[in-house]
């Protein structure tokens, strides 16, 4: 093979597909892509080590920073962590909340991801579409929580805001009308010409390959392996019989309808927390330091996250490890890309659902 | 003023460099885009590519590693430009700013025209950033012709 049809293109930090920077040295012959060699630290900040300037109260704001779109799910796993160390047990209305607004951001985080794909291969009324949607899913959580995307709404020992009677029958209307719209943009995008062209059979992913590079969340799901911490049955999960949306096709087009379905999936889920939510306190006082380390793990919209957490008693914790879904999964982003063409890069970096936040942190 | 000026006040492009932001911004930011917020009314177009850009819109605190690509995005900007640091961690470094690898807001990289805090910044809260970064493109259009 002679060198002169090699050549590089670099991709990123500033790219118009990407919201984040992530840079990728992708080795091209002619139009084929043979490598993608990434650079990252663009967004890495060292929120681990804040640990020891601020106390375990405090932190809770610093892991919803981690990421802004799954803000809520951190904060959730952290809690968690925190509660189990401290063996405090929150009350069910708090633990019914908590899967109202994970699911809430699970909605939206669904939808700005299929925004952005949509944009990634130009179909820009789509991106548009999605996103008149998502403003619904942010007028939810601003109403019940008071802020449109960083909602803090978890602390150690419970919630800190309640959902009235009055408020829940709003939201539930709300989700009838984004349930009806998205019946609509879900005919089209499973359907429709340009998207098929665009991701069928574009990037595939075996069960057997999934598993080996230890993928998580719809990304493992599109390759047909049942797998959704949910099931495990933390917060108030254990009572909302469900099943795990799999599709076996693995390649693009699986994974947006495995998120396209957990949309549906999430409002029923919403719709039975409601249901089912007993009456009571929203949250326990909790006094002390904890003590001892634990792992604490959350079904985010992208995947599962791991929590490390160990403390010495005092008020700050001694070490914070957080291993987010990103990290796993950009690990199938270096498998499909060699050998893709040109064009498809930006389809193939999406359709992981990255989050760079998350991973440099 | 002449005609191209006129234009650019009219209809100025923007391009938005996500400096080591949490997210947070960064899709309030898209959110500006989108139908209910619609910024194209004000004839706001994102782009892609600094060349074109007459607004440099930039969420995040700077680190080490992204330092030399903001200035990048800015130098090759053509005049006259102005910057918008849009939410607290751009505006002074936040919460981020005890962090290692912070180096603390944009402005310690480049001159900052206008501030929009919050965490994160509203919708709302951004397009009003944005005019006002307009006003002050058009009055650096009128130090251009003078100066």
């Amino acid at each position: 093979m002679p060198d002169s049809n090699i050549s590089f293109i670099p991709f990123g930090p500033q790219h118009p597909v990407l919201p984040e920077p992530i840079h990728l040295r992708l080795v091209v012959e002619n139009e084929k892509v043979v490598e993608a060699l990434p650079t990252v630290g663009y967004v890495h900040r060292g929120l681990e080590k804040m640990v020891e300037a601020k106390d375990v109260n405090q932190m809770i704001y610093v892991v919803e920073r981690i990421c802004g779109i799954c803000s809520c799910m951190h904060a959730m796993a952290y809690c968690q962590g925190i509660e189990e160390l401290m063996n405090v047990e929150i009350p069910e209305r708090a633990k019914y909340l908590r899967v109202i607004w994970a699911e809430l951001h699970r909605m939206h985080s669904h939808l700005l991801w299929l925004g952005l794909l949509a944009d990634s291969f130009g179909y820009e009324s789509l991106f548009m579409q999605t996103w008149r949607i998502r403003e619904r899913v942010m007028d939810i959580l601003d109403k019940t929580a008071g802020n449109r995307v960083i909602i803090s709404v978890n602390v150690i020992g419970g919630v800190r805001r309640d959902i009235d009677t009055e408020m829940q029958k709003w939201v539930l209307q709300s989700l009838d009308a984004i349930e009806k719209d998205l019946r609509e943009i879900y005919n089209v995008m499973k359907d429709d010409y340009t998207v098929k062209q665009r991701t069928v059979g574009v990037g595939v992913l075996s069960a057997d390959d999934a598993r080996e590079l230890g993928l998580v969340g719809p990304m493992l799901r599109a390759s047909g392996v049942a797998s959704d911490h949910r099931m495990t049955g933390y917060a108030a999960y254990k009572d909302l019989d469900f099943e795990p949306v799999v599709e076996t096709a693995g390649d693009s087009y699986a994974r947006m309808i495995v998120r396209m379905k957990e949309l549906f999936q999430s409002i029923d889920l919403i719709r039975k927390a409601f249901a089912r939510m007993p009456e009571g306190d929203i949250a326990v006082k909790v006094r002390g330091n904890p003590t001892g380390e634990v792992i604490s793990r959350v079904e985010q919209s992208r995947g599962e996250v791991l929590y490390y957490i160990k403390a010495d008693g005092t008020k700050n914790l001694s070490r914070l490890r957080v291993r987010t879904p990103t990290f796993a999964n950009i690990a199938a982003l270096f498998k499909i890309l060699p050998g893709c063409s040109l064009s498809d890069v930006p389809v193939l970096v999406l359709t992981i659902d990255p989050c760079i936040s998350c991973t440099e942190r | 003023m002449g005609l191209l000026d006129k234009a650019r006040q009219r209809s100025p492009w923007l391009i938005h460099y996500d400096c080591g932001s949490c997210n947070g911004c960064d899709i309030e930011l898209l959110s500006c885009l989108t139908p209910l917020y619609d910024v194209e009314r004000f004839g706001i177009v994102n782009v892609g590519d600094p060349k074109q850009a007459d607004i440099l819109v930039v969420t995040g605190s700077v680190n080490q590693q992204n330092k030399s690509v903001l200035k990048n995005i800015y130098d090759q900007m053509p005049e006259p430009k102005v910057v918008v640091a849009v939410g607290v961690c751009a505006c002074t470094g936040g919460i981020f700013r005890d962090c290692y690898n912070v180096v603390g807001g944009i402005d310690k990289v480049l001159p900052v025209d206008v501030y929009v805090p919050g965490c994160p910044a509203r919708p709302e809260q951004i397009i009003d950033g944005i005019k006002l970064a307009i006003d002050k493109l058009a009055q650096k259009d009128v130090v251009k012709e003078e100066g």
